[in-house]
């Protein structure tokens, strides 16, 4: 199925919580409601027609210029990307959902969005890394910890505005 | 060994047993580079295996952010680096369906032919190695003779065997030096034997049978589900390769190849070439099936290679020039998977116009095929996991990124 058809019947079955979509892009996109995430990804997993069994990539990306001389066109914000396969049908999606940087706008509170890993196992390590390295909160995930910075790393290094520390435990970093 | 054989109750009657944790690495041969283990175990049978990851931590795409994609080809290099051709590739080709620039038929099969040598390396790694893991230390030795040969070839086409930075956004570096093909025949003639040899010592060595036949078996809607991918999908016989499968930025260039998916459908392998027989005592899923996967894989890519040859020689000599260093990429987002020998490695690339992007991702194949150990080492003894890890093929370089 094509991804126009897929958005169609996402939108029949899920009405306002599709707040959005491009199928222009290279890789044609369908931005989903947070809270709405979990129940349209088990919709697109366990839809006859969908069946979306692989979650190949959880992707965070944070949108805040901090470079004047580049000229970003949107208010800051950051990004959860979600790359979909179906081995079954042998179809494509990506799903986006679109979060504030930081929760209630209060700096340093991160964002939260529903967990995936009770759906996709594999989303547990993935959501793991976008919490570590892009600070997005992960709601009911079983086990949120740090997977590739140690445990006691301050900060969150794929945040535009990330600072680098200048010493871990007397290691000079720069 | 295998569980079946110790009753755990009879254990359990003559030797009172506690449950301890193991720390296994991160400076353990066996986990493959610096990855950290832990196991938890009462007396041999293993509950529990946690693994810890990072040592190798260098947040490359956060690098990625600050480099244009051409000088960012060589980190992708460092990911797997028993792979550096591979990886070079899919990078390459993820800038490539973002600037939607298609490289000139040379190339294509240039890149063919350099990926494929590519796989047959690194799964030579994996089978040496994991002979190595399970206690047989003379298949590392002929596994490391062949790739050595495969790395003097990269080393005459680009000057480096390990980190190449070869395949590049818009083509490849430098043309093959003469000769080069002719050498590449010779080394083929000379290492299909060894393929035989190399199943004579693993595939079908009794001991190798009874140390991975039935362990570490991995439903095939499990590695599904745990987004595993390459010859650990394939092991459970799901029907899958994005050389095959995948999207057409990527497929294309296999355009016209004759090669078959290596997974058990209905009950057998692909009959194309002579290939050892399935033991009776394997089943599908297990750690035996994966290393066959890889084993097969390389008498596929040997083909390929010879195809890629063929065509190289008949194509207009013209194998693309890299872009320009500060070519400004077109704004939008581009996702690109491609099947490298450990798994689908995916790479991705965010652009806000500029000629630096906004953001780039890797997907590891590896990332995905080591979350799933926990499930394949429960109830399986500690001396299996070693056997379980080693026939995931991880290279942690690519896990920690």
């Amino acid at each position: 199925m094509d991804v126009p058809s897929i958005l169609q019947r996402l939108s029949d079955r899920f009405g306002p919580q599709i707040t959005g979509s491009n199928l222009e892009a290279i890789d044609p996109w369908i931005e989903v409601a947070a809270d709405a995430l979990p129940e349209v990804c088990r919709f697109l997993r366990d839809e006859p027609e969908l069946r979306f069994n692989m979650l190949n990539c959880i992707t965070g990306v944070d949108y805040l210029q901090v470079d004047p001389k580049r000229k970003l066109e949107c208010e800051p914000h950051v990004e959860v990307i979600y790359h979909l396969t179906s081995l079954v049908c042998k179809h494509r999606l990506v799903l986006k959902v679109r979060l504030p940087r930081w929760k209630d706008g209060i700096e340093g509170q991160l964002p939260e969005v529903p967990s995936v890993a009770g759906i996709w196992s594999t989303a547990n390590w993935h959501e793991r890394e976008v919490y570590d390295l892009s600070g997005i909160y992960f709601t009911g995930h079983p086990d949120l910890r740090r997977i590739l910075c140690p445990e006691d790393w301050v900060g969150h290094p794929l945040r535009k505005d990330y600072q680098m520390p200048t010493e871990y435990h007397g290691i000079r970093a720069r | 060994m295998s569980l079946e054989r110790i009753d755990p109750e009879t254990v359990e009657f003559d030797v009172r047993t506690d449950e301890i944790l193991i720390n296994m690495g991160p400076q353990h041969p066996s986990t493959h580079g610096v990855l950290r283990v832990v196991v938890r175990a009462d007396g041999e049978v293993v509950s529990e295996v946690t693994p810890h990851i990072g040592y190798l931590h260098r947040c490359a795409e956060k690098i990625g952010e600050n480099v244009t994609p051409r000088q960012w080809i060589p980190y992708t290099d460092r990911m797997d680096y028993l792979a550096g051709m591979n990886m070079n590739l899919g990078w390459a080709l993820t800038v490539e369906k973002l600037l939607r620039l298609e490289v000139p038929e040379r190339a294509r099969h240039l890149r063919v032919l350099i990926a494929e040598l590519g796989r047959i390396a690194s799964h030579l790694v994996a089978a040496g190695t994991y002979g190595l893991d399970l206690g047989s230390f003379t298949p590392f030795m002929y596994c490391f003779r062949e790739r050595e040969k495969i790395l003097d070839l990269f080393e005459l086409a680009c000057g480096a065997r390990l980190t190449y930075s070869y395949i590049t956004v818009g083509g490849v570096t430098a043309d093959l030096p003469a000769g080069w093909l002719d050498q590449c025949e010779a080394f083929l003639r000379q290492f299909e034997p060894v393929i035989d040899e190399l199943h004579a010592v693993l595939t079908s060595n009794a001991i190798f049978i009874r140390r991975t036949a039935k362990i570490g078996i991995l439903p095939p809607e499990v590695a599904i589900s745990y987004g595993c991918t390459g010859p650990v999908l394939r092991g459970s016989g799901v029907d899958w390769d994005l050389r095959r499968d995948g999207e057409p930025w990527y497929t294309k260039m296999y355009e016209g190849y004759r090669f078959e998916v290596i997974a058990q459908v209905s009950g057998h392998y692909p009959q194309d070439h002579k290939y050892p027989p399935v033991p009776a005592a394997a089943v599908l899923g297990d750690s035996w099936h994966r290393f066959y996967v890889r084993m097969l894989e390389v008498v596929q890519s040997v083909d390929l290679v010879r195809q890629a040859i063929e065509r190289y020689r008949g194509s207009p000599p013209d194998c693309g020039a890299p872009v320009r260093l500060t070519q400004k990429l077109p704004k939008g987002e581009a996702y690109l998977e491609t099947e490298a020998p450990k798994g689908q490695m995916g790479f991705m690339i965010i652009s806000d116009g500029a000629a630096i992007p906004w953001r780039v991702r890797a997907r590891s194949s590896s990332f995905c095929n080591l979350s799933v150990t926990s499930e394949l080492c429960r109830g399986c003894l500690i001396a299996d996991v070693p056997a379980v890890l080693g026939s995931l093929d991880i290279v942690l370089g690519e896990i920690d990124r």
